[in-house]
């Protein structure tokens, strides 16, 4: 990574332009060319360094149902159950973490009401009890990364 | 709060959710792709911005890449009467990435509080967990740190087109 890089990722994680040239304008508030930005995005995705350039959007806003939830999964079948887990292309993301309950998961629906019955095939598939953990309050999101 | 949003905006936000393309022209080229104009493609993006259903627009950083390898989850218990202050004073810190009041499961789970702490090592994390304790003070009645040890999925969020 180079100090345009850095400029992107402190610079960009927000506020890029709905015009018609969004790359050029934005370039220009970092003191670099519209070639040289997207040149720069294209090898910072390539690289993984992001993980997407683009809009974020507010699922709920949009109409749809999300959660967050957790299983305790015992250890002999945490592969198998993360399997069953992923395997609904409702969860969106999914992560082992250290605690008795050990894995968590996003659930992202196309109705609220999705969100109960996903819920219960979950854990009639795994035979984990469900805790799930709505949102009952926003009180920020976003991601401030400072290199 | 829901946002109207018709069949054009969900196309719109099918064909853009996995990011925008390369070229100097991104808008326009959705346009093309979905048989629209473009101006009409960005009034309608402008527009979800503006209602919120576009939280932003730009980079998002794999943090894991950029060396923030610590990805705590604390969560503690705070007293009811307490959380909404407590919220925002914790979300308002400029380490933490998310911030929800969620619902406790006795005995289980005693946690409302969720905070997630980014960090370059687990000792990174583990001090600005100390910073929250300290700024809760007598309203943290317990709290722990899950740390991720494992990404076993991670797809995005899909919203139907």
């Amino acid at each position: 990574m180079d100090t345009r890089d850095v400029a992107i990722i402190n610079h960009l994680q927000g506020g890029f332009p709905v015009t018609d040239r969004p790359y050029a304008e934005a370039a220009t508030t970092l003191g670099i060319t519209e070639s040289e930005l997207i040149e720069r995005l294209e090898y910072l995705l390539e690289k993984g360094i992001l993980s997407r350039f683009g809009p974020m959007y507010h699922a709920e806003r949009l109409g749809g149902g999300l959660t967050l939830a957790a299983l305790h999964v015992p250890d002999e079948g945490f592969d198998r159950v993360a399997e069953q887990v992923n395997c609904f292309p409702e969860v969106a993301h999914n992560y082992q973490r250290e605690h008795h309950l050990n894995m968590w998961f996003v659930l992202a629906t196309e109705t609220p009401a999705r969100i109960d019955e996903v819920l219960a095939e979950i854990e009639r598939k795994t035979g984990c009890r469900v805790y799930n953990v709505p949102k009952i309050e926003e009180f920020f999101v976003g991601l401030r990364f400072e290199l | 709060m829901n946002t109207v949003i018709d069949t054009i905006d969900r196309r719109i936000i099918a064909a853009t959710q996995g990011g925008l393309p390369l070229t100097p022209r991104p808008y326009a080229m959705i346009a093309e792709q979905l048989g629209l104009d473009a101006s009409d493609v960005m009034d309608r993006m402008q527009r979800m911005l503006a209602s919120g259903a576009i939280r932003r627009i730009g980079a998002v950083p794999n943090h894991y890449a950029l060396g923030f390898r610590g990805n705590g989850m604390s969560v503690w218990d705070v007293p009811d009467d307490a959380i909404k202050e407590a919220g925002h004073r914790i979300g308002d810190l400029d380490f933490v990435s998310h911030c929800y009041h969620r619902p406790r499961h006795l005995p289980t789970w005693p946690y409302n509080l969720f905070a997630m702490v980014h960090g370059r090592d687990r000792a990174e994390v583990d001090e600005k967990v100390h910073h929250i304790a300290a700024i809760l003070g007598v309203n943290d009645r317990g709290h722990e740190v899950l740390f991720s040890t494992r990404i076993l999925k991670k797809t995005g969020l899909r919203i139907p087109g």
